[in-house]
């Protein structure tokens, strides 16, 4: 746009002009930094406060700590890993978080190939149908879906994980569950990706004599890159995030991811903000990372479809 | 392909089809049961469930109409101000040059959990000026500090005055403090959107109506947002779904106390706490009804999408 | 090496069919092409004979094996697509050898046909890219190298060189037909370049409408059409064609157009003689009309006509003529010399060659002689 274009040649133009510039898009300027700061004042705020000492985050307001950086200290984050269970609830939000999303990327993909490339009757019913249960609230599913664990409940312990093996407050009851849950966008997003790849090149391959499940892995796969690693994050940070589904379908505390250890938290210590920014801070930190890091993705992922609940 | 099996599409959607009846079809259609059953969901009460959030006997207990209030207003405006905010920010974002920066920090909270964003709102909103943050901000400006959180008053009185006698009004302070909590989270996934939306618009048609002579604001009005107005209805219905689906951020900030219950936690009281499966069933049904016109503009946008292809 | 032959092959899209009754026969090492517009059902027959799709009527045979109910991997042929099809991810070496990998050729074997292939086809030096990284005729020369390596019965082609700048494809027509030379192995080719096809076919399928209307070698196609169709689709500039009547004119049956009357030679009048009356077509292409008498003829077929416009080719001219005292319908090109004089205006008389006049029913548009 034309003004981008002035602002680009600004350092030649005059001294006079360029400061003109500089005036005249001042306001524009100030709007998107103030925004910035206040979008990032409670991240920070949070941060910051984690790492006070106890005493002070009830008496003083957090921006008074930058006066005395060596009042820093990393006694919360002590207490609230070793004392508070974050550490075993950190262990168990990446034990229940990524076999999920493996879960649900390796059958949606199994799916979507077949929706994409593969001929048989009532498909696009199908596909139809997956896609609109993207739109039902979970709450639709949870009684029925309790019931269902309770009622195949195996008693009997997962090994090296915990758990029981199956039903209520078990591992795998829970990677199933947001395995389903994920499906639709999963199916959505993935059908879409492969049904842009070029028809002629499965043609070709066919031809060359491979099998459905070779082009899937061989040619499929390699080129859907983008879309996997998009799915991927969106889904980690889903079930990462989740509070629902664990509060129903998990009830044993030892199994709790973060989230859940940390709803306990505020409704047994409410006001204990030094434990509770710490707690919030470390459930943070790994989506965060994960963020920063892939956030190209995670937005091309948006961009590809609506952006499931 | 000539070759391929007859029922090796059927192989490899199986997995698919299978999880998505068991924890998505069965469940909604099961639900559909229990809401015309009793609590436990043995016996026949026809349309009582219903009927009880429709009188909403239990006011001080479980308030079905202020829930049901709760949920318009979040879903107005949650949606509005987000779709705003978002364009606002994506319009003016686009005149700087660390453009990429500011969207970023924006799209940042998009990344933690629900809970993780009470835990961080719970803090800046504390009554204590020593502690939150906005009160310590309004007090320095000359402000009262208020109970954000608790608050049911409305920030003009003449907006009570004129709501109807029977109904409470949900435009309470401390729902509007949540919404905010919402929007925080959410105007970065509107800014991406709409941010990519504006980009998609050429710009030969922005110099044309510059050449024409139409100031900023025109070109804006008449010539910007109706060409985005499509992606703007994507937003919009991603948001709807996300207000209606609002279950996480309520829960953890106020578990639904002081008049702040919204369908979702309404929900989850009656079915786990109270153990009413029978009233709980109703609410999700009615959380489904409302999404049903959502689900609809959804699938008619996909299927003008797929004549495309 | 194996022939292929079709028997009444019909596909059917819905109601509508692509390919309609379908009967022809290829034997092994020609070069046969499949030429016809767009949506005239070439691509759609070239795909049912590589398996890619089903045949709603009729029998396929490669060889002497009934192939329809046969996978496409199974046909033993190889297929070079308009878009190349070249894997992304790969590069050019894994391109040609993925089919033979899949058929657990040894390492060592499938390392010597690459190479013997890179090297016929002068890629050799690209065997470590990948695609991206390739020109347009690179590109070109890696599909047709992968389905070389298979060493098939048959080779399909569906419009290798539509993709190409025109020098380029003119080069790689020569090319090709080198290759044909050289591998002795059946070619069908898909392209719907009447040149392309004139050049580079020992036989020429014409398909219109998912019908097969002549097939022939190239230069009886040329001379002896078997339809209105195929005489206008073959030759550039293509047939003049003018609506006229049989007619019997001094003894003779002839075709009156308007008040002119037009001939063909002796030896195909008694064919006219029997269709007195019909509505007919009369056509003479552009290059056998001229102002210089034909020699040797009996009939002239003179019209006077006036150059309308002139198109200068550099060698030779097309110029657009209108019967002098006639309706503007019968305008029509006569090829001149680009060594003549000729301006707008002038007034010339040009002899229609009757030795290479065709006449064709007006409703059928069979050729009558």
């Amino acid at each position: 746009m034309a003004q981008e274009d002035i602002s680009v040649q600004g350092p030649h133009l005059g001294g006079v002009e360029a400061v003109r510039q500089l005036f005249s898009r001042l306001p524009v300027h100030v709007a998107v930094i103030g925004i910035v700061i206040v979008w990032s004042i409670p991240t920070i705020a949070l941060l910051v406060s984690s790492f006070r000492d106890p005493g002070a985050v009830i008496t003083s307001g957090w921006w008074n700590a930058l006066r005395d950086p060596l009042d820093l200290t990393l006694e919360n984050y002590n207490t609230v890993l070793s004392q508070r269970g974050m550490a075993r609830s950190f262990a168990n939000s990446l034990i229940i978080s990524i076999p999920a999303t493996l879960l649900v990327i390796l059958i949606a993909a199994f799916a979507a190939y077949a929706f994409a490339w593969m001929e048989f009757p009532a498909r696009n019913a199908l596909f139809l149908i997956t896609v609109a249960l993207l739109v039902v609230p979970l709450q639709m599913t949870l009684i029925p879906v309790l019931r269902l664990y309770t009622n195949l409940t195996v008693e009997t312990e997962l090994p090296v994980l915990g758990g029981r093996m199956f039903g209520t407050s078990s591992y795998p009851g829970i990677w199933l569950a947001h395995a389903a849950y994920g499906l639709p966008f999963a199916v959505y997003l993935l059908r879409n990706f492969f049904g842009s790849l070029p028809r002629d090149l499965f043609e070709s391959a066919y031809l060359d004599g491979a099998s459905d499940r070779l082009v899937f892995f061989r040619i499929v796969l390699p080129l859907s890159m983008p879309a996997i690693a998009a799915l991927t994050i969106f889904q980690f940070l889903w079930v990462w995030n989740d509070l629902l589904i664990a509060l129903i379908l998990l009830g044993d505390p030892d199994l709790a991811p973060m989230t859940l250890t940390i709803t306990n938290l505020v409704s047994s210590f409410g006001t204990a903000y030094q434990l509770l920014t710490a707690a919030a801070f470390i459930s943070m930190a790994l989506p965060l990372v994960v963020f920063f890091a892939l956030q190209r993705y995670f937005v091309q992922g948006i961009l590809a479809g609506a952006v499931k609940g | 392909m000539i070759g391929r099996k007859w029922w090796t599409p059927w192989l490899w959607l199986s997995p698919s089809l299978v999880l998505l009846g068991v924890f998505l079809v069965y469940p909604t259609i099961d639900t559909f049961r229990r809401s015309f059953l009793d609590e436990r969901s043995e016996k026949f009460v026809g349309f009582d469930n219903y009927r009880f959030i429709i009188d909403n006997p239990q006011a001080l207990i479980s308030d079905t109409h202020a829930a049901l209030l709760n949920n318009l207003l979040w879903l107005t405006l949650f949606t509005a101000v987000t779709v705003v905010l978002g364009l606002g920010i994506a319009v003016l974002a686009s005149r700087v040059r660390y453009e990429a920066v500011a969207k970023s920090a924006v799209f940042v909270p998009m990344a933690i959990s629900f809970v993780a964003a009470s835990v961080i709102w719970r803090f800046m909103y504390e009554f204590n000026t020593d502690v939150g943050t906005v009160n310590a901000a309004l007090t320095s400006l000359g402000g009262e500090p208020t109970r954000w959180l608790q608050d049911t008053g409305a920030p003009q009185t003449w907006l009570t005055e004129r709501g109807p006698d029977t109904m409470p009004s949900p435009l309470q302070l401390n729902n509007f403090a949540l919404i905010f909590v919402g929007v925080w989270m959410w105007t970065g996934f509107a800014v991406v959107v709409l941010s990519a939306g504006l980009k998609g618009i050429s710009t030969d048609l922005l110099d044309a109506a510059r050449a024409d002579g139409a100031t900023e604001w025109q070109t804006f009005r008449r010539v910007i947002l109706p060409i985005l107005s499509p992606t703007v209805v994507v937003v919009a219905t991603t948001l709807v779904i996300q207000a209606l689906k609002k279950f996480d951020l309520v829960w953890v900030m106020t578990a639904g106390r002081f008049k702040t219950d919204v369908v979702a936690t309404l929900f989850f009281k009656e079915a786990f706490v109270f153990r009413d499966f029978g009233v709980g069933a109703a609410l999700a049904v009615v959380l489904l009804v409302w999404v049903v016109p959502i689900m609809l503009i959804s699938i008619r946008r996909f299927q003008f999408q797929e004549e495309i292809r | 090496m194996a022939s292929v032959r079709l028997e009444r092959v019909t596909k059917r899209f819905g109601a509508a069919s692509a390919v309609d009754d379908i009967s022809l026969e290829v034997p092994d090492k020609e070069f046969l092409v499949l030429v016809g517009p767009s949506g005239c059902g070439k691509s759609t027959l070239l795909r049912m004979l590589a398996g890619l799709e089903r045949v709603s009527e009729g029998r396929i045979y490669i060889g002497d094996r009934l192939v329809n109910e046969v996978p496409a991997k199974d046909r033993d042929i190889a297929m070079v697509f308009q878009s190349y099809a070249l894997y992304p991810h790969m590069s050019v070496y894994e391109n040609l050898a993925f089919g033979l990998s899949l058929r657990k050729m040894s390492k060592s074997e499938i390392r010597d046909r690459v190479s013997a292939v890179a090297g016929i086809l002068e890629i050799a030096d690209l065997l470590d890219r990948k695609p991206r990284a390739l020109s347009g005729g690179q590109r070109q020369r890696v599909a047709l190298g992968r389905a070389i390596v298979r060493e098939p019965a048959a080779f399909l082609m569906d419009e290798p060189l539509s993709n190409l700048d025109a020098k380029l494809r003119v080069q790689m027509r020569a090319e090709l037909i080198r290759l044909h030379e050289r591998l002795k192995t059946t070619f069908i080719y898909v392209t719907h370049d009447q040149v392309e096809a004139m050049t580079m076919g020992n036989r020429i399928a014409v398909l219109n409408s998912g019908v097969l209307q002549q097939l022939d070698t190239p230069q009886n196609l040329y001379r002896n059409p078997a339809n209105l169709f195929v005489a206008g689709f073959i030759g550039s500039p293509s047939m003049n064609f003018f609506d006229g009547e049989i007619v019997q004119s001094d003894g003779h049956p002839a075709c009156r157009v308007d008040d002119l009357v037009l001939g063909v030679d002796p030896a195909r009048e008694a064919a006219l003689g029997t269709h007195l009356g019909a509505q007919v077509v009369f056509g003479i292409r552009p290059e056998h009309s001229s102002d210089e008498r034909p020699a040797g003829s009996a009939e002239q077929n003179a019209v006077r006509s006036k150059i309308d416009v002139v198109e200068h080719l550099g060698n030779e001219m097309l110029v657009y003529f209108l019967p002098v005292g006639h309706s503007e319908k019968l305008t029509f090109i006569a090829r001149m010399s680009g060594e003549r004089q000729a301006r707008p205006g002038d007034e010339l008389d040009i002899y229609f060659d009757a030795a290479r006049a065709h006449v064709f029913d007006r409703e059928t548009g069979r050729a009558i002689a």
